[in-house]
Protein backbone atom coordinates (compact mmCIF):
# COMPACT_ATOMS: atom_id res chain seq x y z
CA UNK A 1 0.00 0.00 0.00
CA UNK A 2 1.88 3.09 -1.29
CA UNK A 3 -0.08 6.78 0.35
CA UNK A 4 0.58 9.88 -1.41
CA UNK A 5 2.33 12.77 -0.70
CA UNK A 6 -0.65 14.66 -0.16
CA UNK A 7 -2.63 11.87 2.38
CA UNK A 8 0.57 11.69 4.37
CA UNK A 9 0.80 15.37 5.42
CA UNK A 10 -2.84 15.08 5.74
CA UNK A 11 -2.50 12.53 8.51
CA UNK A 12 0.10 14.45 9.65
CA UNK A 13 -1.65 17.94 10.09
CA UNK A 14 -4.51 15.83 11.56
CA UNK A 15 -2.17 13.91 14.50
CA UNK A 16 -0.75 17.61 15.44
CA UNK A 17 -4.52 18.76 15.75
CA UNK A 18 -5.38 16.09 17.83
CA UNK A 19 -2.42 16.80 19.96
CA UNK A 20 -3.26 20.71 20.06
CA UNK A 21 -6.83 18.93 21.09
CA UNK A 22 -5.05 16.95 23.93
CA UNK A 23 -2.47 19.69 25.18
CA UNK A 24 -4.12 22.64 24.83
CA UNK A 25 -6.94 22.69 27.63
CA UNK A 26 -4.03 21.14 29.64
CA UNK A 27 -2.06 24.36 28.98
CA UNK A 28 -4.97 26.30 29.67
CA UNK A 29 -4.92 25.15 32.97
CA UNK A 30 -1.57 25.93 33.44
CA UNK A 31 -1.54 29.61 31.70
CA UNK A 32 -4.63 30.51 33.92
CA UNK A 33 -3.03 29.79 37.17
CA UNK A 34 -0.75 32.85 36.61
CA UNK A 35 -4.05 35.00 35.21
CA UNK A 36 -4.45 37.82 37.17
CA UNK A 37 -7.72 37.44 35.88
CA UNK A 38 -10.54 35.38 37.82
CA UNK A 39 -12.69 34.66 35.52
CA UNK A 40 -11.13 32.39 33.54
CA UNK A 41 -11.43 35.10 30.51
CA UNK A 42 -8.71 34.68 27.63
CA UNK A 43 -6.44 36.29 26.39
CA UNK A 44 -5.48 36.37 29.86
CA UNK A 45 -5.47 40.15 31.23
CA UNK A 46 -2.08 39.72 33.43
CA UNK A 47 0.70 38.08 35.07
CA UNK A 48 0.41 36.95 38.87
CA UNK A 49 2.29 34.62 40.85
CA UNK A 50 -0.52 35.52 43.82
CA UNK A 51 -2.31 32.17 43.29
CA UNK A 52 0.61 30.02 43.47
CA UNK A 53 1.38 31.66 47.18
CA UNK A 54 -2.01 31.23 48.28
CA UNK A 55 -2.18 27.51 47.47
CA UNK A 56 1.28 27.02 49.77
CA UNK A 57 -0.15 28.78 52.27
CA UNK A 58 -3.38 27.43 52.80
CA UNK A 59 -3.75 24.88 55.73
CA UNK A 60 -7.02 22.83 53.41
CA UNK A 61 -4.66 22.07 50.18
CA UNK A 62 -1.67 20.61 52.60
CA UNK A 63 -4.16 18.63 54.26
CA UNK A 64 -4.86 17.30 51.66
CA UNK A 65 -2.40 16.75 49.83
CA UNK A 66 -0.53 14.53 53.18
CA UNK A 67 -3.84 12.41 52.73
CA UNK A 68 -3.45 11.67 48.89
CA UNK A 69 0.20 11.35 49.01
CA UNK A 70 -0.57 8.91 52.19
CA UNK A 71 -3.80 6.98 50.27
CA UNK A 72 -1.54 6.47 47.49
CA UNK A 73 1.42 5.05 49.07
CA UNK A 74 -0.52 2.39 51.30
CA UNK A 75 -2.98 1.24 48.36
CA UNK A 76 0.34 0.74 45.88
CA UNK A 77 1.70 -1.04 48.48
CA UNK A 78 -0.80 -3.36 48.91
CA UNK A 79 -1.68 -3.59 45.45
CA UNK A 80 2.09 -4.41 44.57
CA UNK A 81 1.78 -7.62 46.74
CA UNK A 82 -1.53 -8.88 45.33
CA UNK A 83 -0.99 -8.17 41.91
CA UNK A 84 2.22 -9.79 41.95
CA UNK A 85 0.84 -12.68 43.90
CA UNK A 86 -2.20 -12.93 41.25
CA UNK A 87 -0.01 -12.55 37.97
CA UNK A 88 2.28 -15.49 39.52
CA UNK A 89 -0.76 -17.74 39.75
CA UNK A 90 -2.05 -16.74 36.83
CA UNK A 91 0.61 -16.57 34.86
CA UNK A 92 2.41 -20.34 35.94
CA UNK A 93 -0.55 -22.76 36.50
CA UNK A 94 -3.44 -23.73 34.93
CA UNK A 95 -6.62 -24.37 37.69
CA UNK A 96 -10.31 -24.42 37.27
CA UNK A 97 -11.82 -20.88 37.08
CA UNK A 98 -8.37 -19.28 36.29
CA UNK A 99 -10.54 -17.47 33.48
CA UNK A 100 -13.15 -16.47 36.02
CA UNK A 101 -10.16 -14.89 38.32
CA UNK A 102 -8.80 -13.76 35.18
CA UNK A 103 -12.00 -11.61 34.40
CA UNK A 104 -12.69 -10.46 37.98
CA UNK A 105 -9.01 -8.96 37.85
CA UNK A 106 -10.59 -6.50 35.21
CA UNK A 107 -13.97 -5.98 36.71
CA UNK A 108 -12.70 -2.82 38.73
CA UNK A 109 -11.34 -0.78 35.80
CA UNK A 110 -14.01 -1.96 33.13
CA UNK A 111 -17.29 -0.95 35.48
CA UNK A 112 -18.34 2.44 35.35
CA UNK A 113 -16.71 3.99 38.65
CA UNK A 114 -19.27 4.91 40.01
CA UNK A 115 -20.63 0.97 40.34
CA UNK A 116 -17.16 0.07 42.42
CA UNK A 117 -17.95 3.56 44.55
CA UNK A 118 -22.19 2.65 45.80
CA UNK A 119 -20.69 -1.14 45.83
CA UNK A 120 -18.48 -0.69 48.04
CA UNK A 121 -20.09 2.32 49.78
CA UNK A 122 -23.14 0.04 50.38
CA UNK A 123 -21.14 -2.81 51.58
CA UNK A 124 -18.88 -0.83 54.19
CA UNK A 125 -22.38 1.49 55.61
CA UNK A 126 -25.23 -0.74 54.87
CA UNK A 127 -24.07 -4.41 55.65
CA UNK A 128 -20.67 -4.22 57.15
CA UNK A 129 -21.55 -0.96 59.65
CA UNK A 130 -18.18 0.20 59.50
CA UNK A 131 -17.90 3.87 59.36
CA UNK A 132 -15.91 5.39 55.88
CA UNK A 133 -12.10 6.74 56.39
CA UNK A 134 -9.27 6.98 54.79
CA UNK A 135 -8.89 3.13 55.33
CA UNK A 136 -11.89 2.53 53.44
CA UNK A 137 -10.63 4.69 50.28
CA UNK A 138 -7.37 2.47 50.47
CA UNK A 139 -9.34 -0.60 50.61
CA UNK A 140 -11.53 0.78 47.41
CA UNK A 141 -8.30 1.92 46.07
CA UNK A 142 -6.41 -1.06 46.10
CA UNK A 143 -8.70 -3.10 44.44
CA UNK A 144 -8.84 -1.20 41.49
CA UNK A 145 -4.75 -0.42 41.55
CA UNK A 146 -3.92 -3.75 41.43
CA UNK A 147 -4.87 -4.48 37.88
CA UNK A 148 -1.96 -2.19 37.00
CA UNK A 149 0.55 -4.10 38.70
CA UNK A 150 -0.80 -7.14 37.65
CA UNK A 151 -0.88 -6.24 34.12
CA UNK A 152 2.59 -4.94 34.12
CA UNK A 153 3.85 -7.96 36.02
CA UNK A 154 1.87 -10.65 33.54
CA UNK A 155 3.67 -9.23 30.66
CA UNK A 156 7.29 -9.39 32.13
CA UNK A 157 6.26 -12.95 33.04
CA UNK A 158 5.16 -14.07 30.03
CA UNK A 159 8.66 -13.21 28.64
CA UNK A 160 10.98 -14.31 30.82
CA UNK A 161 13.24 -17.05 30.47
CA UNK A 162 11.52 -19.99 32.20
CA UNK A 163 15.13 -21.69 32.48
CA UNK A 164 16.47 -19.80 34.98
CA UNK A 165 14.25 -20.70 37.72
CA UNK A 166 14.13 -24.70 37.05
CA UNK A 167 18.53 -23.83 37.10
CA UNK A 168 17.95 -22.46 40.65
CA UNK A 169 16.12 -25.56 41.52
CA UNK A 170 18.46 -27.64 40.16
CA UNK A 171 21.36 -26.22 42.07
CA UNK A 172 18.97 -26.79 44.99
CA UNK A 173 17.79 -23.13 45.99
CA UNK A 174 14.17 -23.41 47.34
CA UNK A 175 11.10 -22.15 46.73
CA UNK A 176 11.77 -18.41 48.12
CA UNK A 177 15.25 -18.49 47.80
CA UNK A 178 14.37 -18.74 43.82
CA UNK A 179 11.80 -15.68 43.95
CA UNK A 180 14.05 -13.67 46.11
CA UNK A 181 17.72 -14.20 43.51
CA UNK A 182 15.98 -14.74 40.46
CA UNK A 183 12.37 -14.03 39.75
CA UNK A 184 12.09 -10.79 41.83
CA UNK A 185 15.60 -9.25 40.10
CA UNK A 186 14.08 -10.03 36.42
CA UNK A 187 10.36 -8.49 37.48
CA UNK A 188 11.91 -5.47 39.32
CA UNK A 189 11.61 -2.55 36.34
CA UNK A 190 8.11 -4.15 36.11
CA UNK A 191 6.92 -3.78 39.67
CA UNK A 192 8.54 0.06 39.72
CA UNK A 193 6.53 0.74 36.25
CA UNK A 194 3.43 -1.25 37.49
CA UNK A 195 3.63 0.67 41.38
CA UNK A 196 4.11 4.21 39.61
CA UNK A 197 1.02 3.83 37.82
CA UNK A 198 -0.75 2.39 40.56
CA UNK A 199 0.22 5.45 42.34
CA UNK A 200 -0.95 7.63 39.85
CA UNK A 201 -3.89 6.57 39.40
CA UNK A 202 -4.74 6.17 43.29
CA UNK A 203 -3.35 10.01 43.62
CA UNK A 204 -6.09 11.76 41.51
CA UNK A 205 -8.35 9.36 41.26
CA UNK A 206 -11.88 10.95 42.68
CA UNK A 207 -15.40 8.88 42.40
CA UNK A 208 -14.87 5.92 44.13
CA UNK A 209 -12.44 8.65 46.64
CA UNK A 210 -16.03 10.37 46.55
CA UNK A 211 -17.79 7.33 48.03
CA UNK A 212 -15.64 5.83 50.52
CA UNK A 213 -14.36 8.42 52.00
CA UNK A 214 -15.14 9.92 55.80
CA UNK A 215 -16.89 12.99 56.32
CA UNK A 216 -15.13 16.18 56.81
CA UNK A 217 -11.82 14.59 55.08
CA UNK A 218 -10.34 15.50 52.22
CA UNK A 219 -7.66 14.22 49.12
CA UNK A 220 -6.10 16.57 46.88
CA UNK A 221 -9.28 15.79 44.06
CA UNK A 222 -11.88 16.09 47.07
CA UNK A 223 -10.10 19.39 47.60
CA UNK A 224 -10.49 20.57 44.35
CA UNK A 225 -14.24 19.13 43.89
CA UNK A 226 -15.23 21.42 46.95
CA UNK A 227 -13.35 24.33 45.99
CA UNK A 228 -14.79 24.31 42.29
CA UNK A 229 -17.79 26.25 42.27
CA UNK A 230 -17.00 28.62 45.00
CA UNK A 231 -15.94 31.70 42.77
CA UNK A 232 -13.60 33.17 45.14
CA UNK A 233 -10.90 30.04 45.49
CA UNK A 234 -11.47 29.08 41.41
CA UNK A 235 -7.57 30.75 40.73
CA UNK A 236 -6.19 28.16 43.37
CA UNK A 237 -8.38 25.30 42.53
CA UNK A 238 -5.89 26.56 38.88
CA UNK A 239 -2.78 25.93 40.88
CA UNK A 240 -3.75 22.59 42.85
CA UNK A 241 -5.36 21.26 38.94
CA UNK A 242 -1.44 22.01 37.93
CA UNK A 243 0.01 20.36 40.89
CA UNK A 244 -2.35 17.16 39.98
CA UNK A 245 -0.83 17.45 36.89
CA UNK A 246 2.32 17.26 37.87
CA UNK A 247 2.07 14.98 40.50
CA UNK A 248 0.31 12.05 37.81
CA UNK A 249 2.38 12.80 34.99
CA UNK A 250 5.75 12.53 36.58
CA UNK A 251 5.69 9.05 37.50
CA UNK A 252 3.82 8.08 34.50
CA UNK A 253 6.53 9.29 32.67
CA UNK A 254 9.45 7.40 34.35
CA UNK A 255 7.25 4.43 34.13
CA UNK A 256 6.92 4.96 30.34
CA UNK A 257 11.12 4.81 30.15
CA UNK A 258 11.03 1.80 32.40
CA UNK A 259 8.97 -0.50 30.64
CA UNK A 260 10.25 1.22 26.86
CA UNK A 261 13.47 -0.25 28.35
CA UNK A 262 11.97 -3.64 28.97
CA UNK A 263 10.29 -3.99 26.08
CA UNK A 264 13.39 -4.07 23.83
CA UNK A 265 15.18 -7.64 24.10
CA UNK A 266 18.69 -5.98 25.06
CA UNK A 267 17.21 -5.16 28.00
CA UNK A 268 15.41 -8.46 28.86
CA UNK A 269 18.15 -10.27 27.71
CA UNK A 270 20.30 -7.70 30.52
CA UNK A 271 17.85 -8.50 33.08
CA UNK A 272 17.95 -12.25 32.59
CA UNK A 273 21.99 -11.72 32.77
CA UNK A 274 21.79 -9.47 35.77
CA UNK A 275 19.69 -12.47 37.68
CA UNK A 276 22.02 -15.34 36.20
CA UNK A 277 24.73 -13.51 37.74
CA UNK A 278 23.18 -12.53 41.37
CA UNK A 279 22.26 -16.47 41.33
CA UNK A 280 25.76 -17.31 40.70
CA UNK A 281 26.96 -14.67 43.41
CA UNK B 1 6.09 -23.03 32.06
CA UNK B 2 7.34 -26.50 33.36
CA UNK B 3 8.65 -25.49 36.62
CA UNK B 4 6.41 -28.80 38.34
CA UNK B 5 6.49 -31.12 35.17
CA UNK B 6 9.97 -33.07 35.53
CA UNK B 7 9.59 -35.32 38.71
CA UNK B 8 13.62 -35.70 37.65
CA UNK B 9 14.57 -32.59 38.45
CA UNK B 10 12.76 -32.26 41.53
CA UNK B 11 15.92 -32.62 44.93
CA UNK B 12 15.23 -34.77 47.35
CA UNK B 13 14.17 -37.81 45.20
CA UNK B 14 16.55 -40.89 45.29
CA UNK B 15 16.22 -40.17 41.08
CA UNK B 16 17.82 -36.96 41.03
CA UNK B 17 21.57 -36.69 40.12
CA UNK B 18 22.49 -33.88 42.41
CA UNK B 19 22.14 -35.68 45.92
CA UNK B 20 24.65 -32.90 47.25
CA UNK B 21 21.58 -30.37 47.40
CA UNK B 22 19.88 -32.79 49.31
CA UNK B 23 20.75 -31.81 52.72
CA UNK B 24 19.99 -28.12 51.54
CA UNK B 25 16.66 -28.54 51.10
CA UNK B 26 15.84 -30.52 54.25
CA UNK B 27 17.38 -27.11 56.49
CA UNK B 28 14.15 -25.49 55.25
CA UNK B 29 11.41 -28.13 54.93
CA UNK B 30 8.61 -25.44 54.70
CA UNK B 31 10.12 -24.50 50.97
CA UNK B 32 10.50 -28.01 50.48
CA UNK B 33 7.08 -28.91 50.83
CA UNK B 34 6.34 -26.08 48.70
CA UNK B 35 8.68 -27.77 46.09
CA UNK B 36 6.87 -30.89 45.88
CA UNK B 37 3.53 -29.68 46.02
CA UNK B 38 2.74 -27.59 42.99
CA UNK B 39 -0.95 -27.41 43.89
CA UNK B 40 0.37 -25.69 47.49
CA UNK B 41 2.11 -23.12 45.62
CA UNK B 42 -0.69 -22.12 43.59
CA UNK B 43 -2.67 -21.96 47.09
CA UNK B 44 0.06 -19.81 48.68
CA UNK B 45 -0.09 -17.62 45.97
CA UNK B 46 -3.92 -17.09 45.09
CA UNK B 47 -5.38 -16.85 48.51
CA UNK B 48 -5.07 -13.33 49.01
CA UNK B 49 -5.51 -11.64 46.07
CA UNK B 50 -8.17 -13.69 44.75
CA UNK B 51 -9.93 -13.50 48.14
CA UNK B 52 -9.73 -9.91 48.54
CA UNK B 53 -11.14 -9.40 45.33
CA UNK B 54 -14.05 -12.15 46.23
CA UNK B 55 -14.66 -10.56 49.56
CA UNK B 56 -13.93 -6.91 48.63
CA UNK B 57 -15.49 -6.34 45.15
CA UNK B 58 -17.44 -9.89 44.18
CA UNK B 59 -19.38 -9.41 47.42
CA UNK B 60 -19.95 -5.70 47.37
CA UNK B 61 -21.51 -6.30 43.92
CA UNK B 62 -23.30 -9.20 45.65
CA UNK B 63 -24.82 -6.77 48.02
CA UNK B 64 -25.47 -4.15 45.67
CA UNK B 65 -28.15 -6.26 43.79
CA UNK B 66 -29.71 -7.22 47.06
CA UNK B 67 -29.94 -3.50 48.72
CA UNK B 68 -31.78 -2.94 45.38
CA UNK B 69 -34.61 -5.19 46.90
CA UNK B 70 -34.56 -3.21 49.88
CA UNK B 71 -35.82 -0.05 51.50
CA UNK B 72 -34.90 2.68 53.50
CA UNK B 73 -37.37 3.15 56.52
CA UNK B 74 -38.79 6.74 55.58
CA UNK B 75 -39.13 7.84 59.21
CA UNK B 76 -35.32 7.36 60.54
CA UNK B 77 -33.82 7.05 57.39
CA UNK B 78 -32.30 3.75 57.88
CA UNK B 79 -32.27 0.54 55.12
CA UNK B 80 -34.60 -2.02 56.62
CA UNK B 81 -34.29 -5.22 54.78
CA UNK B 82 -38.02 -5.57 54.03
CA UNK B 83 -37.99 -7.11 50.23
CA UNK B 84 -39.59 -5.17 47.55
CA UNK B 85 -39.39 -5.09 43.93
CA UNK B 86 -40.90 -1.34 43.68
CA UNK B 87 -37.04 0.49 43.54
CA UNK B 88 -36.68 -1.77 40.37
CA UNK B 89 -39.80 -1.74 38.92
CA UNK B 90 -40.07 2.80 39.56
CA UNK B 91 -36.31 3.14 37.57
CA UNK B 92 -37.59 0.64 34.81
CA UNK B 93 -40.85 2.45 34.04
CA UNK B 94 -40.84 5.75 35.42
CA UNK B 95 -40.47 7.88 32.23
CA UNK B 96 -38.28 10.19 33.81
CA UNK B 97 -35.63 7.90 34.48
CA UNK B 98 -36.04 6.44 31.10
CA UNK B 99 -35.29 9.16 29.56
CA UNK B 100 -32.19 9.71 31.52
CA UNK B 101 -30.82 6.71 30.76
CA UNK B 102 -32.07 7.25 26.99
CA UNK B 103 -29.59 10.59 27.27
CA UNK B 104 -26.86 8.71 29.04
CA UNK B 105 -26.86 6.07 26.53
CA UNK B 106 -26.57 8.60 23.53
CA UNK B 107 -23.82 10.70 25.32
CA UNK B 108 -21.78 7.21 25.72
CA UNK B 109 -22.60 6.32 22.41
CA UNK B 110 -21.24 10.05 20.98
CA UNK B 111 -18.92 9.72 22.95
CA UNK B 112 -17.32 6.27 21.87
CA UNK B 113 -18.12 7.04 17.57
CA UNK B 114 -16.19 10.73 18.19
CA UNK B 115 -13.40 8.63 20.21
CA UNK B 116 -12.99 6.50 17.00
CA UNK B 117 -13.34 8.33 14.25
CA UNK B 118 -10.46 10.36 15.91
CA UNK B 119 -7.96 7.82 17.01
CA UNK B 120 -8.17 5.65 14.00
CA UNK B 121 -6.28 8.13 11.75
CA UNK B 122 -4.14 9.29 14.33
CA UNK B 123 -3.19 5.61 15.08
CA UNK B 124 -2.54 4.89 11.65
CA UNK B 125 -0.29 7.77 11.07
CA UNK B 126 1.82 7.25 14.34
CA UNK B 127 1.98 3.40 13.71
CA UNK B 128 2.17 2.89 10.00
CA UNK B 129 3.40 6.35 8.49
CA UNK B 130 5.55 8.18 10.93
CA UNK B 131 8.97 7.55 11.32
CA UNK B 132 10.49 5.17 13.74
CA UNK B 133 12.04 8.07 15.87
CA UNK B 134 8.61 10.53 15.92
CA UNK B 135 6.43 7.07 16.21
CA UNK B 136 8.07 6.59 19.76
CA UNK B 137 7.92 10.29 20.59
CA UNK B 138 4.15 10.80 19.17
CA UNK B 139 3.31 7.41 21.34
CA UNK B 140 4.10 9.22 24.85
CA UNK B 141 2.98 12.46 23.81
CA UNK B 142 -0.45 10.81 23.29
CA UNK B 143 -0.22 8.49 26.01
CA UNK B 144 1.00 10.87 29.27
CA UNK B 145 -2.45 12.60 29.35
CA UNK B 146 -4.21 9.78 29.42
CA UNK B 147 -2.76 9.49 33.18
CA UNK B 148 -3.76 12.51 33.80
CA UNK B 149 -6.32 13.35 36.46
CA UNK B 150 -9.60 12.73 35.14
CA UNK B 151 -11.11 15.63 37.44
CA UNK B 152 -8.60 17.99 36.20
CA UNK B 153 -9.50 17.51 32.41
CA UNK B 154 -12.77 17.85 33.06
CA UNK B 155 -12.10 21.37 35.24
CA UNK B 156 -9.55 22.38 32.23
CA UNK B 157 -12.89 22.28 30.12
CA UNK B 158 -14.20 24.20 32.19
CA UNK B 159 -12.05 26.76 31.67
CA UNK B 160 -11.69 26.38 27.77
CA UNK B 161 -15.65 26.36 27.75
CA UNK B 162 -16.09 29.80 30.51
CA UNK B 163 -17.96 32.31 29.26
CA UNK B 164 -15.72 35.18 27.94
CA UNK B 165 -12.77 31.85 27.80
CA UNK B 166 -10.74 30.70 25.03
CA UNK B 167 -13.02 28.85 22.93
CA UNK B 168 -15.40 31.87 22.99
CA UNK B 169 -12.18 33.78 21.83
CA UNK B 170 -11.39 31.36 19.04
CA UNK B 171 -15.20 30.73 17.83
CA UNK B 172 -16.31 34.53 17.61
CA UNK B 173 -13.76 35.53 14.20
CA UNK B 174 -15.35 32.09 12.49
CA UNK B 175 -18.76 32.78 14.18
CA UNK B 176 -19.60 29.79 15.71
CA UNK B 177 -20.52 29.91 19.69
CA UNK B 178 -19.13 27.93 22.14
CA UNK B 179 -21.51 25.64 23.53
CA UNK B 180 -21.53 26.61 27.02
CA UNK B 181 -21.79 24.35 29.93
CA UNK B 182 -24.51 21.82 28.66
CA UNK B 183 -25.01 18.19 26.48
CA UNK B 184 -23.24 18.98 24.37
CA UNK B 185 -20.08 20.70 26.48
CA UNK B 186 -20.26 16.62 28.39
CA UNK B 187 -19.80 14.70 25.40
CA UNK B 188 -17.04 16.81 23.99
CA UNK B 189 -15.45 16.73 27.45
CA UNK B 190 -16.19 13.32 27.54
CA UNK B 191 -14.70 12.29 24.68
CA UNK B 192 -11.35 14.66 24.85
CA UNK B 193 -11.39 12.52 28.81
CA UNK B 194 -11.56 9.18 27.13
CA UNK B 195 -9.57 9.90 23.95
CA UNK B 196 -6.56 8.17 25.26
CA UNK B 197 -8.60 4.92 26.10
CA UNK B 198 -9.13 4.15 22.56
CA UNK B 199 -6.51 5.43 20.78
CA UNK B 200 -4.00 3.19 22.50
CA UNK B 201 -5.61 -0.41 21.92
CA UNK B 202 -6.44 0.87 18.61
CA UNK B 203 -2.72 2.23 17.91
CA UNK B 204 -1.13 -1.53 19.64
CA UNK B 205 -3.99 -3.36 16.95
CA UNK B 206 -2.37 -1.02 14.18
CA UNK B 207 1.30 -2.45 15.27
CA UNK B 208 -0.03 -5.94 14.38
CA UNK B 209 -0.73 -5.64 11.16
CA UNK B 210 2.23 -6.96 9.47
CA UNK B 211 3.60 -4.27 6.32
CA UNK B 212 4.14 -7.27 4.34
CA UNK B 213 0.53 -7.66 4.22
CA UNK B 214 -0.05 -4.25 3.43
CA UNK B 215 2.64 -4.40 0.51
CA UNK B 216 1.16 -7.05 -0.81
CA UNK B 217 -2.14 -5.77 -0.91
CA UNK B 218 -0.92 -2.89 -2.78
CA UNK B 219 1.03 -4.70 -5.26
CA UNK B 220 -2.07 -6.98 -5.85
CA UNK B 221 -3.16 -3.38 -7.10
CA UNK B 222 -5.61 -2.43 -4.43
CA UNK B 223 -5.86 1.23 -3.70
CA UNK B 224 -4.82 2.26 -0.49
CA UNK B 225 -8.59 2.75 0.49
CA UNK B 226 -9.35 -0.82 -0.26
CA UNK B 227 -6.78 -1.82 1.66
CA UNK B 228 -7.96 -0.19 4.89
CA UNK B 229 -11.20 -1.63 4.16
CA UNK B 230 -10.00 -5.43 3.68
CA UNK B 231 -6.75 -6.01 4.62
CA UNK B 232 -6.21 -3.83 8.10
CA UNK B 233 -10.34 -3.30 9.20
CA UNK B 234 -11.00 -6.97 9.84
CA UNK B 235 -7.22 -7.54 11.93
CA UNK B 236 -8.17 -4.01 13.88
CA UNK B 237 -11.91 -5.22 14.76
CA UNK B 238 -11.29 -6.54 18.20
CA UNK B 239 -8.46 -3.76 18.85
CA UNK B 240 -11.33 -1.01 18.32
CA UNK B 241 -14.02 -3.20 20.05
CA UNK B 242 -11.82 -2.74 23.35
CA UNK B 243 -11.68 1.24 22.88
CA UNK B 244 -14.97 1.06 22.96
CA UNK B 245 -15.42 -1.27 25.97
CA UNK B 246 -13.35 1.93 27.50
CA UNK B 247 -14.83 4.90 26.50
CA UNK B 248 -18.77 3.70 26.29
CA UNK B 249 -18.47 1.99 30.03
CA UNK B 250 -16.62 4.91 31.38
CA UNK B 251 -19.15 7.82 30.42
CA UNK B 252 -22.20 5.50 31.09
CA UNK B 253 -21.17 5.94 34.96
CA UNK B 254 -19.81 10.04 34.59
CA UNK B 255 -21.31 12.33 36.69
CA UNK B 256 -18.76 14.41 37.67
CA UNK B 257 -17.98 15.61 34.16
CA UNK B 258 -22.33 16.57 34.04
CA UNK B 259 -21.41 18.02 37.32
CA UNK B 260 -18.82 20.16 36.14
CA UNK B 261 -19.36 21.45 32.86
CA UNK B 262 -23.05 19.42 32.10
CA UNK B 263 -24.77 22.83 33.42
CA UNK B 264 -27.77 21.44 34.09
CA UNK B 265 -27.97 17.70 32.30
CA UNK B 266 -28.65 14.91 34.23
CA UNK B 267 -26.97 11.53 33.64
CA UNK B 268 -27.37 8.33 35.40
CA UNK B 269 -24.46 8.98 37.34
CA UNK B 270 -26.28 12.06 38.73
CA UNK B 271 -29.25 10.36 40.15
CA UNK B 272 -27.00 7.78 41.73
CA UNK B 273 -24.69 10.43 43.69
CA UNK B 274 -28.03 12.57 44.15
CA UNK B 275 -29.61 9.58 46.24
CA UNK B 276 -26.43 8.30 48.11
CA UNK B 277 -25.64 11.70 49.32
CA UNK B 278 -28.68 14.78 49.64
CA UNK B 279 -31.50 11.90 49.17
CA UNK B 280 -29.90 9.52 51.66
CA UNK B 281 -31.45 6.32 49.61
CA UNK B 282 -29.43 3.60 48.78
CA UNK B 283 -31.41 1.09 47.87
CA UNK B 284 -32.72 3.06 45.09
CA UNK B 285 -29.17 4.55 44.05
CA UNK B 286 -28.34 0.65 44.17
CA UNK B 287 -31.74 -0.07 41.49
CA UNK B 288 -30.28 2.89 39.46
CA UNK B 289 -26.57 1.83 39.37
CA UNK B 290 -28.27 -1.95 37.74
CA UNK B 291 -28.44 0.22 35.09
CA UNK B 292 -25.13 0.53 33.78
CA UNK B 293 -24.04 -2.70 35.28
CA UNK B 294 -26.82 -4.51 33.57
CA UNK B 295 -25.36 -2.65 29.86
CA UNK B 296 -21.77 -2.90 30.32
CA UNK B 297 -22.74 -6.95 31.01
CA UNK B 298 -24.67 -7.26 28.36
CA UNK B 299 -21.77 -5.63 26.18
CA UNK B 300 -19.00 -7.43 27.59
CA UNK B 301 -21.10 -10.71 26.46
CA UNK B 302 -22.11 -9.81 23.26
CA UNK B 303 -18.21 -8.89 22.30
CA UNK B 304 -16.58 -11.76 24.36
CA UNK B 305 -16.13 -13.88 21.29
CA UNK B 306 -14.20 -11.28 19.02
CA UNK B 307 -11.18 -11.36 21.50
CA UNK B 308 -11.96 -7.76 22.53
CA UNK B 309 -10.90 -8.84 26.11
CA UNK B 310 -7.56 -10.05 25.77
CA UNK B 311 -6.92 -6.84 23.95
CA UNK B 312 -7.66 -4.32 26.96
Amino acid sequence: MRLSRSAKSVLGVLTALVLLFIYGPLLLVVVNSFNADRTFGWPPKGFTLEWWGRAFESEGVRQALMASLGVAVVSTAVSLVLGTLLSLALQRYKFFGRDVVNLLVILPIALPGIVTGIALNNMFTTILGVSLSMWTVIIAHATFCMVTVFNNVIARLRRMNGGLEEASFDLGAGVFTTFRLVTFPQLRSALLAGGLLAFALSFDEIIVTTFTIGAGETTLPIWILQNLFRPNQAPVVNVVAVVLILVSIVPIWLAQRLSADSVGVGAGRDGAGRAAKATAG
Amino acid sequence: MALQTQPGTRPGRGTAPGTAVVPRARTNTFSALLHRHPRLRLAGLLTAPAGWLVLVYVAALAALLITALWTVDTFTGKVTQSWTLANVVQVVTDPVYQIITLRTLWIALAVTVIDMVIALPISFFIAKVATERWQKLLVVAVLMPLWASYLVKAYAWRNVLAEGGLLEWLGTPLGLHSPGYSETAVILTLSYIWLPYMILPIHAGFERVPDSLLEASGDLGAKPWTTMRLVMLPILVPSIIAGTIFTFSLSLGDYITAQIVGGTTQMLGTVVYANVGAANNLPFASAVSLIPIAIVMIYLFVVRRTGALENL
